[in-house]
Formats: C-alpha cells, sequence, structure tokens
C-alpha cells in the first residue's frame, strides 16, 4: 500500500512539472527577447528595449529575455521561469548563458531567472537586490517600462564579460540563404525596373513587347526551381531583416530571486 | 541424432534473435542509466550546496539575542545525519533513495522551523547578512525541486525500459536494476516557506 501510494506521489508530481509547460506560451515566430502578452508596453517601448536586448545579445551571446505574462496560473514563478526558460532555450546550448526576466502582472510577481551558466554572476542575491532596487520600486509607481529598463540594465551590467560571442554571431540569423535570397531580391526589383521602362511597361498593357508573360519579368530571372522555392525564401528574408537572430537551447537549474510589488 | 540438432538450432537462433534485440536495448539501457546518474549528480550537489549554507545561517542566527537554542541544535542534528547518507549513483535502489529522502526531509523540517522562529526576532529580519543568506538558501529549495524533478524524470524513462520486454529478461542479469525515485514528500509542504 505504502509503495503504491509512493508511486502515486512521484506520478502527480511529475504531472505537475509537464502541466506548467503547457501553460507558458509557445517561442515566439519570429524569435523576440521582448515579450508582452498583456499589452502593457507600447510598441516604441518594446522596440527601444528589444533592440537593447538585442544589441547585447549580438555584442555578449547573452540572451536576456522579458516576458510579461498575466497570471502564472498558481505556479511558483521559479517555476513558470525555467520551464519557459528551458521551453524557449533561452541561451546558448554550449554556455546556457539565458536570463528570464518574468513578470506577472495581475499576481504582482516578478522573478528573474539566470540560466546554469549565469548563475555564478547572477547568484540569488544579486537577482534579489535587482528586483529590490531597480524593479520593484519602478512597478510600485506603475512605471513599469521604467522598472524593466532599469532591471534589464542591471542584469546585464552583472552578466558582462562571461562569455564571449563566436565568430560571427550576431550574424548567425541571417546565415541560412539569405544572402542569396536578397541577392535574388535586388535582381528581382532590378528587372521590374528595367522591364518597365525598357519594355514599356507603364502603359497599363500587361503583355510586353517582347511577348512575356504578365509578369513583366524575363524568364532569365525567374527563380531557380519556380516559385515555391522563391517563396520560401522571401519569408526567410523577411523575417531577418538585422532582428534578434533566435534562441540557442539553453538550460535552467532553478536558481534567480524574485519579489512582489 | 537429427532432432538433437534442431533443438541446437533452435536454441542458438533464439538466442541470436535476443541477443539482437538485447545489444540495442542493451546500449539503451547504458545511455538511460548514465543520464540518471548525471542527474543524481546535480541533486546531490544542490542538496550539498544547502549543506554548505547551514553553518553559516546558524552562526548569524546565533548573534541574535538569546535565540531558542534548540531550534538551531535540531538544524545542526539533522545537517549532521543527512551528510552520512551518502549514496553511491551505481546504487540508486529504491530503499536508498528513501532513506536519502528520509534525512534530507529532517533538514528541511528543522530550516522550516527555525525560520519560522525567526518571525519572532526582528533585528534577525533586518540583519543584512540573514537576508541575503535567506535569499540564498530559497534559491536552493528551487534547485533542489528542479533537479529533483529532472531525476525523477530520468529514472522514468529509465525504469520503464529495463521493465519492457525484452529488456526485462535479462536487464536484472546485467546489473540494470530499478531504480528509486523522489516522492512528492511531505518535504514539499515543510520546506522553508519564504515570503518576502
Amino acid at each position: 500500500m505504502k509503495k503504491y501510494l509512493f508511486f502515486i506521489f512521484c506520478f502527480l508530481s511529475l504531472g505537475v512539472s509537464a502541466q506548467v509547460e503547457k501553460i507558458i506560451p509557445a517561442a515566439p515566430v519570429p524569435p523576440r527577447l521582448v515579450n508582452d502578452y498583456t499589452g502593457t508596453l507600447t510598441s516604441l517601448q518594446q522596440e527601444d528595449l528589444e533592440l537593447k536586448l538585442k544589441n547585447y545579445d549580438d555584442t555578449t551571446s547573452n540572451q536576456v529575455v522579458v516576458v510579461i505574462v498575466k497570471t502564472l496560473n498558481d505556479y511558483e514563478p521559479y517555476e513558470y521561469a525555467t520551464a519557459l526558460g528551458r521551453k524557449w532555450g533561452v541561451g546558448n546550448k554550449e554556455f546556457n548563458n539565458g536570463v528570464v526576466f518574468l513578470i506577472a502582472k495581475e499576481d504582482r510577481k516578478v522573478f528573474i531567472a539566470p540560466g546554469y551558466g549565469l548563475e555564478g554572476a547572477l547568484p540569488d542575491i544579486i537577482c534579489k537586490q535587482i528586483v529590490d532596487n531597480e524593479i520593484l520600486p519602478n512597478f510600485r509607481d506603475n512605471d513599469f517600462y521604467r522598472g524593466i529598463d532599469e532591471g534589464t540594465t542591471a542584469i546585464m551590467q552583472a552578466a558582462a564579460g562571461e562569455y564571449q560571442p563566436p565568430e560571427g554571431y550576431a550574424d548567425r540569423g541571417n546565415k541560412e540563404g539569405v544572402p542569396i535570397v536578397l541577392i535574388l531580391l535586388v535582381i528581382f526589383i532590378i528587372a521590374i525596373i528595367i522591364s518597365r521602362i525598357g519594355g514599356g511597361g507603364n502603359d497599363g498593357s500587361f503583355m510586353s513587347r517582347r511577348g512575356y508573360r504578365d509578369t513583366g519579368v524575363p524568364p532569365v530571372f525567374w527563380f531557380p526551381g519556380g516559385g515555391s522555392s522563391g517563396g520560401r525564401g522571401w519569408s526567410g528574408g523577411g523575417s531577418s531583416g538585422g532582428g534578434f537572430g533566435g534562441f540557442g537551447g539553453g538550460s535552467f537549474g532553478g536558481g534567480g530571486a524574485g519579489g512582489s510589488w | 541424432m537429427k532432432s538433437k540438432n534442431l533443438t541446437l538450432f533452435i536454441v542458438i537462433g533464439a538466442i541470436l534473435l535476443l541477443g539482437g534485440c538485447g545489444c540495442g536495448g542493451y546500449n539503451k539501457m547504458v545511455g538511460l542509466d548514465q543520464n540518471v546518474k548525471g542527474k543524481w549528480g546535480n541533486v546531490q550537489s544542490e542538496y550539498q550546496r544547502r549543506s554548505d549554507l547551514i553553518p553559516n545561517l546558524v552562526n548569524t542566527v546565533k548573534g541574535a539575542a538569546n535565540f531558542e537554542q534548540e531550534t538551531l541544535t535540531k538544524v545542526i542534528e539533522a545537517r549532521a545525519n543527512a551528510t552520512k547518507v551518502n549514496i553511491n549513483a551505481d546504487d540508486l535502489s529504491p530503499e536508498k533513495l528513501a532513506q536519502f529522502q528520509q534525512a534530507q526531509g529532517e533538514v528541511s523540517s528543522a530550516l522550516s522551523r527555525l525560520l519560522v522562529t525567526v518571525e519572532r526576532y526582528p533585528e534577525l529580519k533586518a540583519n543584512q547578512n540573514f537576508l541575503n543568506l535567506q535569499s540564498q538558501l530559497e534559491g536552493t529549495e528551487n534547485r533542489i525541486k528542479v533537479s529533483r524533478n529532472d531525476f525523477n524524470t530520468a529514472v522514468q524513462e529509465y525504469n520503464t525500459v529495463v521493465k519492457s520486454f525484452p529488456n526485462v529478461l535479462y536487464a536484472g542479469m546485467l546489473g540494470f536494476k530499478e531504480k528509486g525515485f523522489f516522492a512528492a514528500d511531505p518535504g514539499a509542504e515543510t520546506a522553508p516557506q519564504v515570503n518576502f
């Protein structure tokens, strides 16, 4: 009987850890470092923070992600932040140098969770001090942007110099076939312009003098492999126009500290 | 003579067949076993982290005017007992693990009582050193829970494979025994609740 209960308890506890992952939102596509699910920040403020954190990622490879949710659904802040960091893979797989800055607005709770690799730079007591000194006073004044701005700055300072980004790290998001797509894009645009000017495409007729079809592009400039590969290339090029290069699969161990306002 | 040969063929055939499955199964079990051992290492180091914090905590609390000696003694004793229960990663049997959990659970509840008692000492609650230790202790408890969860997941995976057919036929012979895991014990309720 005792052993039976033992098993039930264990599966219950396992179930809990699996459930918290279910209520966590899926990783943003395209990847973003500032994720406001509550509409607390204006889009200008979000862009500001995003740029700051993206530059920090590019220069240090440390990924600080800001997540604002309505509620933690009764999960402990550390539990939610750790599971989110693991699910999204914040930080590098090699260094585990991600930080989850979690804000639960309706629960009035905040938590800073460093990945395994940043626990040395951001021990619990430092996280606690950042929460108490930089974040909570601003949140109490209802100035969320300032709290997040000062909080991230403090995190960035504490974690600076821990890791060196590998060669070409900042461009990693653009590695995959994007240059080719960009070149094709330029050729495509030039082709249109040439065909419009040279081919008399401005007269409203979609049939050019030379009898090409209604795209206005000579066949020589069509994408190799047909429309489908061209289409994939377009979206690839669009999503990585200098934005955040993506999460790296870092892991978390439950460290960090939080507070309530 | 002929039927004897046939029996021999069948036996060899069965051995080859099982051996074939066994090789894949064996490699899988080795991998899962290593995974469990790795997670166990994490669990141990997180408990060690807590153990290392305790002397500091006790010393800080001791400084407070006539702090209850009994509470402190209990923490020290529980810690001393828990450090005696060491489990080798090669022998993670359910019994040993239950023993380990029991000993660490004592530390958890003793610490919990200590932190409740502290509520009656305002001078401690304003002591920066104590507050630092308190937040470290809370972070450590969180890490313990995470590492225990990871360990349980790894053990569950391992046990499932070891106990499934055909691995179950030879797993024991090859030394792959069922491993124990952490129950959601009373420790979950008595772990220091630190409210900021």
